[in-house]
């Protein structure tokens, strides 16, 4: 109770400061009020994770009814995760944001919807009323939009904002339509309702309602093709912002298929299939694209998506698991989900916030013409590789810990399998190897042209490195990946509540002598150290071997030529070109070139414009035909006064008339009836 | 342990008797076995030139390299004594530590801002990011054949009874030499022997580097070629003693070292437009495999 007070005051005080403060103490106030929300929910988080659940029930009104604000381990897990990385984003964010301090309304107010957006995706994560439920996930949205237009004056962010708030309503329609499908049913909108109504009814109808919550929490999570608005609406925010976008907030997606996987009984296999099918193609299509972008925020929003499909087959599997009664599976598959969902707010957000450094002391975001960046920035290029090699599943990090997981999945699933879930697994394998191939290929290119080789164009100032204030909340989350990397035993067992929900449905045993023992991850965490002792061991070897020898400074090795080279450099278009021509079947890519003729050739040009292809087929396409079809219509809004009152005294005739009609039709027919 | 001393001592002589047998096939004589070895060593005593336009990145790249293939050794077991390292799904650790070197690798070819060293960068990236799905599908196929998840286990629950299984151990065989040879960047997909920058994969992506390093990169990839080997000789060893399980694992290296060398030189090069989908074919290979295992099992009934 005390905590729940605790958290609404913080908030309705941080609302009636910080328009009062100056710059430096906005940013001051919205890091003190993160922290103390973040304190007052770990305290219940932490208790869940070791197994004492908080459940605390508000009297609510006559339209709700009761509201239960309940921490279970699943909502402990995301409190603590949405929590961490906000606390990163508002240390980053009040630095970013220097950049930015005469504009002081704007900041008072993107800094209130930071704190109501952080509060409110841990209300959604708490509570367990599905009216309660809604409004704080419309606050959400809300508050997400207003702080993704904080350049609000530059047309390109309000255009992505506006896209990303209807999507994000689009998304709350499918939502309710669940929501309110149960309500009408049970006369109840807690959540146990939603339980008790898939007890009573067939598989089927759980599926379908299982299914219209999925659609509306895809669209949140960003699973294809529903993810357009992402790409947008990623560059289009502030560095800070977009790190916690990509991080947390299109995490609650997850958590909402979490959550509904334990509210909902019905059919796991099949839903399994389901997820599955989204991840996979998710992820393929999410990493295929990103290689392409050349706006490197563009390029980390489109890994957010291949991230989503890695968390998605992770889900699949465990679903899958469920179903067929395989503790294993589901084991490995919902705990590398939950793990990966960290993970990728851990090394996302830093990403993010490098995009953001890198942003600040160049004025673009066009990788083409970045290039030698870690000379000048080295911390933000130490920790962008760190990141970079962690998002591509590489061990000694994190993302190799949930990814391995997965895998580990997939092949105890193999075990035992009937031939439909042998070819989907092996299937799952071919597509996580992929990525995994993929993302190598996107974050070498992405590395190599921001950060190594020699600068493509000059800057009016000479980029530096970042002040101290945006260093260091990256260096707290890669303390973290670091970690979680060398030490991933400690965190599979904080993962034992959230996962123990899910393996107390099991209901069909299948008895196996396998269990997943923490050696095999004791032995990984003996592998991360390995790694890091022997390069560091075959580094001084090095070292005392070469101090003695003679070392020359030349020039890169150019074929004899000695020049200026930095404009003939590889660059990032050119780096993936071999793999444009293969994948250019299945994308849409749009290409212009001119090619070079003559003695004296000039002016040759090759531009292309990776473009969407689910965009123009789920997205472009409706549009058009929406538009074509109702400008068919568009007679009616012929301007003329005397029209419209017509239409006024025709629609309020047909109200008034259509009753009277009606009885007479219903009349009708018993008189037809009694013939 | 016996793994990776035997791996050590066939990466001596490996590439020797590669460039012997290429010798021997133009009619030459050709230098000794053990002349790539000795280059190395010399390398090691020599003085570096480093370009002014590398970073950190550089310096530290090759001693990762080198450290993500002696890893990779460690998970490699020998006939029934296990690796140093051996868990449930050491494959994907395996795979995964290889792609961590083969990463920094190619980052470090981006490092000197030349125009060349990038294009080699690339496609390395694109070449072993589609050799990768094969490499899964394949140890996937042999997991669901043994009902294990380690190197250690699966090949030594992996005997050989029918002909099918006979076909899948030859298959398995073409998987991982090919694997190897895109690994280690030899024929058919690249050329070693090239002599123009814009025709080169790996070899231009060392361009720059230079003395003890360039030592560790030459080194680390005799041990790959070595590696590979052994995962092959672990497919024939079975439970065999020693006695003839050692001469076994030297004679199936120099076969696999005197099957490269004949490649080469009676092979010429893919175009590089065409190399992506040869890759590709792999894992349709390796789907045969997994195809294989069904029939084994009698899946398909």
């Amino acid at each position: 109770m005390i905590g729940t007070s605790i958290f609404i005051f913080s908030v309705i005080v941080a609302i009636v400061l910080i328009p009062f403060a100056n710059t430096k103490w906005k940013g001051l106030i919205t890091i003190m009020i993160v922290c103390i929300n973040t304190v007052v929910s770990a305290i219940p988080a932490f208790k869940a994770l070791n197994g004492t659940d908080t459940l605390q029930v508000f009297a609510g009104s006559i339209v709700t009814g009761p509201i239960p604000v309940r921490i279970d381990a699943l909502s402990g897990w995301f409190i603590l995760l949405i929590s961490f990385t906000f606390l990163t984003g508002a240390v980053y964010g009040t630095h970013y944001m220097k950049a930015y301090k005469d504009q002081t309304a704007n900041l008072s107010f993107h800094w209130i919807a930071y704190i109501i957006a952080h509060a409110s995706l841990i209300a959604i994560c708490s509570l367990q009323n599905s009216v309660a439920f809604l409004i704080a996930w419309e606050i959400m949205a809300l508050s997400s939009f207003f702080i993704v237009i904080f350049e609000h004056n530059k047309q390109e962010t309000l255009k992505a904002g506006i896209n990303f708030l209807i999507q994000s309503h689009i998304c709350i329609l499918f939502l309710m339509l669940g929501f309110i499908g149960v309500a009408i049913k049970m006369n109840s909108f807690d959540f146990a309702a939603i339980t008790a109504y898939s007890i009573q009814n067939p598989l089927l109808t759980n599926l379908g309602l299982f299914l219209t919550f999925f659609a509306g929490f895809a669209i949140k999570a960003g699973f294809v093709p529903f993810h357009t608005w992402l790409p947008y609406a990623h560059p289009a925010a502030p560095a800070h912002v977009s790190g916690i976008m990509s991080g947390v907030i299109i995490k609650i997606g997850i958590y909402g298929i979490l959550r509904m996987l334990l509210l909902i009984r019905s059919d796991y296999t099949t839903i399994g299939y389901v997820i599955l099918f989204f991840s996979i193609i998710s992820g393929i299509y999410g990493v295929m694209l990103a290689i392409l972008q050349h706006n490197l925020k563009k390029l980390l929003a489109y890994h957010s998506i291949e991230n989503i499909g890695i968390i998605g087959i992770g889900i699949g599997l465990g679903c899958i698991g469920l179903g067929t009664g395989n503790h294993l599976l589901t084991l490995l598959g919902f705990a590398g989900a939950l793990l990966h969902t960290l993970n990728h707010s851990l090394f996302k957000s830093v990403l993010f916030y490098a995009a953001g450094n890198i942003y600040q002391s160049t004025h673009t975001m066009n990788i083409e013409k970045l290039g030698g960046l870690a000379k000048r920035m080295p911390h933000t290029a130490l920790l962008f590789l760190i990141s970079a090699l962690a998002i591509c599943g590489l061990p000694p990090f994190n993302g190799f810990i949930s990814e391995f997981l997965i895998y580990s999945g997939m092949l105890v699933g193999l075990k035992g399998a009937i031939i439909g879930l042998l070819w989907t697994l092996i299937f799952c394998i071919f597509g996580l190897a992929l990525i995994g191939g993929l993302a190598l290929l996107c974050f070498t290119k992405a590395y190599g042209t921001v950060f190594l080789g020699s600068q493509r164009v000059l800057f009016q100032k000479a980029p530096g490195e970042a002040a101290w204030g945006s260093i260091l909340p990256m260096y707290a989350s890669t303390l973290l990946i670091l970690l979680i990397g060398l030490f991933p035993a400690y965190f599979m067992s904080l993962l034992s509540q959230p996962v123990g929900l899910y393996l107390n449905k099991i209901t069909i045993l299948v008895p196996t002598n396998e269990t997943f023992s923490i050696n095999t991850l004791n032995m990984i965490s003996i592998c991360a150290f390995g790694i890091f002792g022997l390069a560091a061991f075959i580094f001084l070897i090095r070292k005392k071997v070469t101090d003695s020898k003679a070392k020359t400074i030349g020039a890169t090795w150019g074929c004899a030529y000695t020049g200026n080279t930095d404009k003939m450099q590889y660059t990032a278009s050119s780096f993936v070109r071999s793999y444009r021509k293969l994948a250019e079947p299945l994308l849409s890519i749009d290409k212009k070139k001119k090619d070079l003729h003559g003695i004296f050739p000039s002016g040759g040009e090759h531009e292309t414009h990776p473009y969407d292809k689910a965009e123009k087929w789920f997205v472009d396409y409706p549009i058009k035909a929406l538009t074509n079809l109702f400008n068919r219509f568009s007679f009616l809004q012929n301007g003329i006064l005397q029209i419209y009152i017509l239409y006024g005294v025709a629609f309020v005739t047909l109200i008034l008339v259509t009753p009277l009609i009606y009885d007479r039709i219903i009349a009708l027919i018993h008189f037809l009836n009694q013939l | 342990m016996l793994s990776l001393l035997l791996i050590l001592l066939a990466s001596l002589f490996f590439t020797g008797i590669i460039i012997r047998t290429k010798s021997l096939a133009s009619g030459r004589k050709g230098p000794g076995i053990f002349q790539p070895i000795s280059d190395v060593i010399r390398l090691f005593k020599k003085g570096a030139v480093y370009s002014e336009t590398t970073t950190f990145i550089f310096q530290i790249a090759p001693s990762i390299y080198f450290a993500s293939v002696i890893m990779a050794i460690l998970v490699i077991p020998f006939g029934t004594t296990k690796g140093i390292i051996s868990f449930n799904g050491d494959f994907v650790f395996f795979a995964y530590v290889l792609a961590l070197g083969k990463f920094l690798s190619i980052i470090s070819a981006l490092d000197t801002g030349s125009s060349f060293e990038g294009m080699g960068a690339s496609r390395e990236a694109l070449y072993s990011m589609f050799a990768e799905p094969a490499f899964f599908i394949l140890m996937g196929s042999f997991a669901l054949l043994t009902g294990h998840t380690s190197f250690y286990d699966i090949f030594n629950t992996l005997h050989f009874d029918s002909y099918i299984s006979y076909m899948l151990a030859a298959l398995a065989t073409f998987v991982l030499i090919m694997i190897g040879m895109i690994e280690n960047s030899r024929m058919p997909i690249d050329d070693p022997k090239t002599h123009l920058e814009l025709t080169m994969v790996h070899e231009v992506m060392i361009l720059d580097n230079s003395g003890f390093d360039l030592g560790l990169i030459l080194s680390a990839s005799y041990l790959k070629f070595a590696m590979y080997g052994a995962l092959i000789a672990n497919f024939f060893i079975d439970d065999l003693s020693f006695a003839i399980a050692i001469p076994l694992f030297f004679a199936i290296q120099i076969l696999f070292a005197i099957v490269v060398g004949v490649l080469e030189s009676f092979m010429a090069r893919f175009r590089m437009s065409h190399n992506p989908q040869y890759i590709f074919t792999l894992s349709s290979v390796a789907l045969l495999i997994f195809f294989g295992v069904l029939l084994v099992l009698e899946k398909l009934t």
